[in-house]
């Protein structure tokens, strides 16, 4: 900032200047920054509401997320399903193939999920169901995310529009098995699948019932950052994100690359159905998939596709959502407060990055 | 290398948030679990000032059902001398896993007894019941506590049809009037209702509605149809605005919104609410609504737990015990004698003179129920209900069984 320079005359207020690189030190510097400002301006905002003291509606929050050993878990169950879902949307981003159609891969795994827990379920012990449950749902999900890759490569259709479609499809689908499903007749719910033997269930493992969650998923983060970084498949997904015309000049055949992308990022989208379906709700309704495979995309983007960052963003993320959820019963919000606060987080999270791809020059004032 | 430190510096000051947090929450469930095991000891009195109380809401104070509730939970606070830190209300609780993290919460707050007021809830409520033996979870709507094998879940719902039966017969003293003053003839008698859900609770509901319509205007037909959601603003006045299309000239619901009343002060058709007085949205057009008074049931389910005695599994009461009403006549509208009409049908039904399900009031495809049930087959099982005379609406269990689409009745269902 020392560096002198001429002042012209009609020199604007503020010029913004791309940045050539900027150090990792500085990028989350500028994050943890816009983390703090909204957490400011989010308490400007509850304070607004609740005239409360915005400090204690924070550790209202901190209560919400992890106040208790069962809702500590709780955020880190939700943790998990989010940050699988941003692991399973990073190949296809990194491939710049717009997949925002992970809501219909998670509701497709999470129907297949349901529909082995309703009919298989006492055909086989548990572990083999759940194997073959993983397998069915990430099938399932492949299945709705090799669908718009094919047009894609074949067709050079949109995929924004595709995947997008394709969630609305998936969501017709499970309204329809909701029909066969519904329990109590009439209700409209499929209610909880197999109470009583716990068919299809996750296990406890070291005796929570979330454990199995944590593991599969940080198995497949670690599985994820190595074939991104270190497989040949991983560098030919980067080349064709780069340039699909250097991918062809290289010899890659980029179709193929497509196609074998979107299998892998349904696959693991569907796989977080069955996370959802089997390890948690024990369920199926049209709000299985609850946003998530939207705001898995903007995880996945503000981790700038790696997969350990992803991990601190997910996490903070639910965090903020499991203790909004405490304030606004504490307080007497509904459930919009927790929107409005998620909304702010979101909204300097992302504004942020302009300031790490940009940067401010402000006008000298002249020296007389 | 500086990278490295603030990175660093980063995760460290997130893990010891996090650690920071881990510790006071721990301390706390050591507390919760506390109170818990004190409260809750089997057949055990709790005192008034360690009782706590959690309750789940479908909707919050903007949607008529959940309003009614809270209403009653107020009155509970006050009849027990509860101050407001010992109820925990959680409100727009959707009927999913929610239901479940939400009631599993409440039990490790320290909850001694949790309401659930949507009928979604019950499967949900059964899983966190199973788990915290020592809480007592009371479903609202329900039917299969008795069914679970669980001590500590109860169902509870009010005899509501009697309300609804009332306030039919308040929209047939009305359809009266439009006949003698010859804006309609006895044929064109034609109600339309706004159901949410056909399953019983629904059908039960609006069969004593056009019972109680019928027993004042005997020419009169109704037409149902289904928004399949319980609150759904937009949904409920469409649905209005097609019956009142269809030729219906009255309207009424079994949804929770104000959706059908706003629907039918835009057309000029009465129309006759449920849960909450519509006069608010509807001044020229609201007859009454069909109410339920939570009240009784939520001083009754607390006060046994502080009594430390068992809380009935099925519980429903009615207009004897005072659980059940209509709201206050909209005299502007109501047909001239309608209030006395009122009085004595509610006094017939305090003293049990009157039955709301009167076999000899109604057919089934042009059978009596008693003949039906004697012939077997699909309807045997109605057998149970049917004796004196009556069908015995909500007294094997708590919810409502009548399921039969009467004949008068146009039951569409998609």
């Amino acid at each position: 900032m020392s560096k002198e320079m001429t002042v012209a005359k009609k020199e604007p207020f503020v010029r913004m200047i791309k940045r050539d690189s900027i150090s990792r030190g500085k990028e989350w510097g500028i994050r943890l920054l816009a983390v703090l400002l909204s957490l400011i301006v989010a308490a400007v905002v509850i304070v607004a509401i609740t005239k409360q003291n915005p400090l204690q509606v924070y550790l209202g929050i901190v209560d919400g997320a992890v106040g208790t050993n069962r809702r500590a878990w709780v955020t880190i169950r939700e943790t998990v399903v989010l940050l699988c879902i941003a692991i399973g949307l990073t190949p296809a981003f990194k491939m710049k193939f717009w997949n925002i159609g992970a809501e219909g891969q998670i509701l497709m795994g999470g129907t297949a999920t349901a529909a082995l827990m309703i009919y298989a379920g006492d055909t086989m012990p548990n572990w083999l169901l759940l194997i073959v449950i993983f397998i069915a749902s990430a099938a399932a999900g492949m299945v709705w995310g090799l669908i718009p890759a094919i047009f894609k490569a074949k067709f050079n259709t949109n995929e924004t529009l595709f995947t997008l479609m394709l969630n609305y499809v998936a969501m017709q689908l499970v309204t329809f098995c909701i029909v066969f499903w519904e329990n109590p007749a009439g209700s409209n719910t499929v209610g909880i699948i197999g109470a009583a033997g716990q068919k299809g269930w996750f296990p406890q493992v070291f005796g929570n019932a979330y454990g199995l969650n944590v593991i599969l998923v940080a198995v497949l983060t670690v599985g994820i950052y190595i074939y991104m970084k270190y497989s040949k498949h991983g560098y030919e997904i980067a080349v064709v994100g780069e340039s699909q015309n250097t991918a062809r000049y290289a010899g890659i055949n980029v179709g193929k690359v497509i196609i074998r992308t979107m299998m892998l990022s349904g696959a693991i989208c569907g796989f977080a159905g069955s996370l959802i379906v089997s390890g948690a709700s024990h369920t199926i309704s049209t709000s299985t998939a609850g946003g998530r495979g939207f705001t898995a995309i903007i995880v996945a983007w503000m981790s700038k596709f790696n997969p350990f960052a992803m991990i601190l963003v997910s996490a903070f993320l639910v965090f903020m959502q499991q203790g909004s959820i405490q304030i606004a019963s504490q307080f007497g919000l509904n459930e919009n407060a927790s929107d409005i606060i998620t909304g702010i987080l979101l909204f300097f999270l992302i504004g942020c990055e302009f300031f790490i791809n940009y940067r401010l020059e402000f006008r000298k004032s002249r020296k007389a | 290398m500086k990278k490295i430190l603030s990175m660093l510096l980063v995760m460290g000051l997130s893990v010891s948030m996090l650690a920071g947090c881990g510790a006071e929450g721990e301390t706390d469930t050591a507390e919760n679990n506390g109170t818990a095991t004190v409260g809750t000891e089997s057949g055990e009195a709790t005192a008034a000032s360690d009782i706590k109380v959690g309750i789940m809401y479908i909707g919050d104070e903007n949607e008529g059902y959940t309003a009614a509730h809270m209403a009653g939970i107020d009155a509970m606070m006050e009849n027990l001398g509860l101050s407001e830190a010992q109820v925990i209300e959680k409100t727009v609780v959707p009927e999913d896993e929610s239901c479940y993290d939400a009631a599993v919460d409440l039990a490790e707050q320290g909850c001694n007894i949790i309401f659930g007021n949507s009928f979604g809830y019950e499967t949900y409520m059964m899983q966190a019941a199973g788990e915290y033996p020592d809480v007592e979870f009371c479903h609202a709507t329900g039917y299969q506590a008795a069914s679970s094998g669980l001590a500590n879940m109860h169902n509870y719902f009010t005899a509501v049809y009697e309300s609804r039966y009332v306030s039919g017969v308040v929209a047939g003293l009305k359809l009266n009037e439009m006949i003698a003053d010859g804006t309609i003839t006895e044929a064109e008698a034609k109600m339309g209702y706004v159901g949410a859900f056909p399953y019983a609770e629904v059908i039960s509901g609006f069969t004593s509605f056009y019972l109680g319509a019928k027993s004042v205007c005997p020419s009169v037909t109704m037409e149902v149809q289904y928004t399949n959601s319980w609150a759904d603003m937009s949904g409920e006045a469409e649905i209005a605005s097609k019956l009142i299309d269809d030729g219906c000239v009255l309207i009424s619901q079994h949804a929770d919104t104000t959706g059908a009343p706003s629907a039918c002060e835009e057309k000029g058709v009465p129309c006759v609410g449920y849960n909450v007085d519509m006069t608010s949205v509807a001044p020229d057009c609201a007859l009454t609504s069909a109410s339920i008074n939570w009240a009784p049931y939520y001083t009754y389910a607390v006060e046994c737990v502080m009594k430390g005695e068992a809380i009935a599994t099925d519980w429903c009461q009615g207009y004897a015990e005072g659980a059940d009403k209509i709201t206050d006549l909209n005299t502007a509208v109501v047909a001239e004698g309608t209030s006395e009409k009122v009085a004595e049908v509610e006094a017939a039904l305090k003293d049990g003179s009157l039955h709301v399900f009167d076999t000899t009031t109604f057919t089934v495809n042009g059978s009596s129920l008693e003949d039906l049930i004697a012939q077997g087959g699909d309807y045997e099982k109605y057998g149970a209900y049917v004796s004196d005379g009556y069908f015995h609406e909500s007294e094997l269990a708590s919810a409502p069984a009548f399921d039969l689409v009467i004949d008068g009745i146009t039951s569409v269902t998609e």
